[in-house]
């Protein structure tokens, strides 16, 4: 796509954002009763919905439990009608299983599990539509669910998609810059201490640019948490007053 | 037939007072509740760089030196998720598997919980001596996915719950239905057994499962707690147990806690509108406000 302009001269991206700019946020904790934790994220054009169950005794065999902790199992999939292209499978192929992968490792690092031995928390993840930065969307919805249902973390896990166009970094890209060639960088960090929990870059790029490119990351992901916290206090002071009546 | 449809409508927003703005007291994941050392670590809370920060969000209590973090909404009041049990609570499961001298009991805990074959009462009274027979045939006692009640007798050292079933309102569930709620919902009583005089029972599990049945007319000694009637129950009967069904998801949904007492005027409430009625959103919250009145004039 060399006619797509990804950054114009003036400083503006092909949605009309700044380079640092992040999409609009809109959140929702707790739309499921049934679950124990649920939470729907919009970023931009990308909406995701996060359940998470447990923690519960291990279901399937059992020889997967740990007896210091607790397992975490995830599961990441996609609507069919997610994508311009109907998806086949909405869940159980290479990129699903990878991704699904990913949210595990990421939330290994942010969940107390030791707190609940032998036990599992199950974490599923479904987009609703796709418009770029999947992965970043699904951490930051599932972080959403995992704090309604009440399962002890160490912080926020915050995650954002972040390019490199022109000498610029761009932060939280849509499908349209993610496709276009930009090698882009996924981060997924817990802000308060500037721990990584996920790192991710699948594609070229210069060596002196990383240290600009992960700068970048770090403000997106502590923009993101920042939207991610006011999301959460809203939350806990509706729910309070809820329950103070 | 007449369907019912509604649009999907915003919920209503809450309207928040002042006060609910600056509360100190609200915390959420890593958020740093004090730097002093001189503080013990509660539930919900962990130490980071020795400061006490929280790993949960919700409240903080602060009880002489120990500060926890209560969860808004967890499976459990205190303690973060599920139902820890204590011992003697009263709780309904579900028989998720036959083991070697023992079943697993899904009580909405972390673990399974674990029923032991020497602490069930088996058909032929207390002083029956348990042969290799009864451990070859434990699945005529109770199958997968059978419902129980039982008591809490201990706790295992990781947080899995000893139950049993060593009296007579214990054992094997008949006919009736299990409504599955939130375990910091139940109030805990003197005694979670209660036949309430509108025609139905009610067992209310420690853990959330509440079961309603239609009120034993005679208790059969001999049987041992695993004899089940297959009677056919009554259309009223029926309608009863529907209506105490609804009533408590209506009570569950605006966080009354219940007990004989809220059960029964919630069911008094509802008499004048009909069974399936009571779900919609308005009456129910018409029907729990009559019975929070009730409620308080009762105590006042």
């Amino acid at each position: 796509m060399a006619g797509l302009e990804l950054l114009s001269d003036q400083g503006y991206r092909l949605d009309g954002r700044k380079a640092t700019e992040l999409r609009k946020f809109q959140a929702r904790m707790g739309p499921f009763a049934q679950a124990d934790g649920s939470a729907y994220l919009e970023q931009g054009n990308t909406k995701a919905l996060a359940v998470v169950y447990g923690p519960h005794e291990m279901r399937g065999s059992r020889s997967r439990a740990l007896h210091d902790r607790a397992v975490i199992n995830c599961q990441y999939s996609m609507a069919t009608f997610s994508t311009a292209e109907r998806k086949r499978r909405p869940h159980g192929d290479r990129k699903s299983t990878e991704m699904s992968l990913h949210l595990k490792q990421t939330f290994e690092a942010a969940v107390m599990t030791q707190l609940y031995p032998r036990s599992q928390i199950d974490i599923y993840v479904k987009i609703l539509q796709s418009d770029g930065g999947n992965y970043s969307v699904c951490v930051n919805a599932a972080t959403l669910a995992v704090i309604d249902a009440g399962i002890p973390m160490r912080d926020y896990v915050c995650a954002c998609t972040v390019g490199f166009v022109d000498e610029t970094p761009l932060a939280d890209l849509c499908y349209a810059e993610e496709s276009g060639g930009v090698s882009s960088l996924a981060l997924a960090l817990l802000p308060r201490g500037g721990q990584i929990a996920l790192l991710q870059m699948d594609a070229r790029l210069h060596q002196d640019h990383l240290e600009t490119l992960m700068e970048a990351a770090m403000t997106a992901c502590k923009g993101v948490s920042k939207v991610l916290d006011e999301v959460v206090r809203q939350h806990l002071r509706e729910a309070s007053m809820l329950t103070r009546e | 037939m007449a369907v019912d449809m509604r649009l999907p409508t915003v919920s209503k927003t809450v309207s928040l007072s002042v006060s609910a703005f600056d509360r100190k007291d609200l915390v959420v994941p890593g958020d740093v509740i004090t730097s002093d050392t001189g503080f013990m670590r509660g539930h919900g809370t962990y130490v980071d760089e020795e400061k006490l920060t929280a790993s949960v969000a919700g409240e903080v209590q602060r009880v002489d030196k120990l500060i926890c973090v209560r969860p808004l909404k967890t499976r459990q009041v205190m303690s973060p998720k599920p139902f820890n049990g204590e011992v003697g609570d009263v709780v309904v499961g579900r028989i998720t598997e036959v083991q070697q001298k023992r079943w697993k009991v899904e009580t909405n805990s972390r673990l399974d919980s674990v029923l032991l074959l020497s602490s069930v009462n088996l058909p032929g009274g207390e002083l029956r001596r348990r042969s290799a027979e009864d451990e070859l045939t434990m699945r005529e006692y109770l199958q997968e996915g059978d419902l129980i009640s039982a008591e809490v007798q201990s706790v295992f050292s990781d947080g899995a719950l000893s139950l049993h079933t060593r009296s007579l309102k214990y054992g094997k569930l008949g006919q009736g239905v299990l409504v599955q709620l939130s375990p910091s919902l139940i109030k805990r009583q003197k005694t979670h057994f209660h036949n309430l005089p509108c025609g139905a029972s009610i067992i209310l599990g420690n853990n959330g499962f509440v079961w309603l049945y239609p009120t034993p007319e005679q208790q059969d000694e001999e049987a041992g707690g695993f004899y089940t009637s297959l009677e056919p129950i009554s259309l009223s009967d029926r309608e009863v147990i529907s209506r105490l069904r609804n009533c408590l998801l209506a009570l569950a949904t605006h966080k009354v806690l219940l007990y004989d007492t809220s059960v029964l005027y919630c069911y008094e409430s509802s008499l004048q509108h009909q069974v399936k009625d009571i779900l919609k959103p308005e009456v129910m919250e018409e029907i729990v406000l009559l019975t929070q009145h009730k409620l308080l004039e009762q105590e006042g």
